[in-house]
């Protein structure tokens, strides 16, 4: 057991999504532009992902900081990995390399069969929006 | 509330030997590009953490909104 249940929370969530962001907002509604612009780069890609709110509790992005040593919100993490924050997703956008790192063969390909993964049992402690389905 | 000037000697000093451009159009949010030898080797991520460093806890989301940065290696 840990004492920081929260941030045991947050770094399960980053170990158990292949590509999870953390942002302002959701990506149907973000809530700052350069989370906006982050989550248009992903799904420009094809690449499903999950995202987590992390205004409904200062807490979260407190703790988020703490565990990526990353100030700034968007982060976007890939297999456990922190790939970087809002700059840093669209350069590699740009560069054609995000799709690489996401695993996703630049538009040519049929889209691939995504396997939908069964909700984990229990809501999470985080508000993920999985949009892995 | 800090300028443009006052980030880029804030970089300059923080990461001996780089140079650095700042800009911004309201004092709060930044643009940065930095070139720095200390960066080779390192990652993207590596790369914006040393500039992240140099500033304090909550400084940058806080008086400083947004520091957009570019890195590169000379």
């Amino acid at each position: 057991m840990s004492d920081n249940p929260l941030r045991d929370a947050i770094a399960e969530a980053i170990d158990q999504n292949d590509v999870i962001l953390f942002m302002k907002g959701t990506p149907e509604q973000p809530m700052c532009g350069f989370s906006a612009r982050t989550v248009a780069a992903l799904q420009a890609t094809g690449a499903p992902f999950a995202a987590v709110d992390i205004l409904p509790d200062p807490r979260i992005r407190q703790e988020l900081s703490a565990l990526s040593n990353w100030p700034t919100i968007p982060q976007l993490f890939v297999h456990g990995e922190l790939v970087g924050g809002a700059d840093i997703v669209g350069e590699l956008y740009e560069t054609g390399e995000l799709a690489q790192i996401l695993g996703v063969e630049p538009p040519a390909d049929a889209p691939a069969e995504a396997p939908a993964e069964a909700a984990p049992a229990g809501a999470p402690p985080l508000q993920i929006d999985n949009r892995l389905g | 509330m800090p300028t443009a000037e006052q980030l880029k000697e804030r970089i300059e000093a923080g990461i001996p030997g780089s140079r650095a451009e700042v800009e911004t159009a309201d004092e709060v949010h930044f643009s940065a590009r930095v070139v720095a030898g200390a960066f080779s080797g390192l990652s993207r991520v590596q790369q914006h953490q040393l500039v992240y460093g140099l500033f304090a806890p909550g400084e940058l989301g806080g008086a400083i909104h947004a520091l957009s940065l570019k890195t590169e290696t000379p």
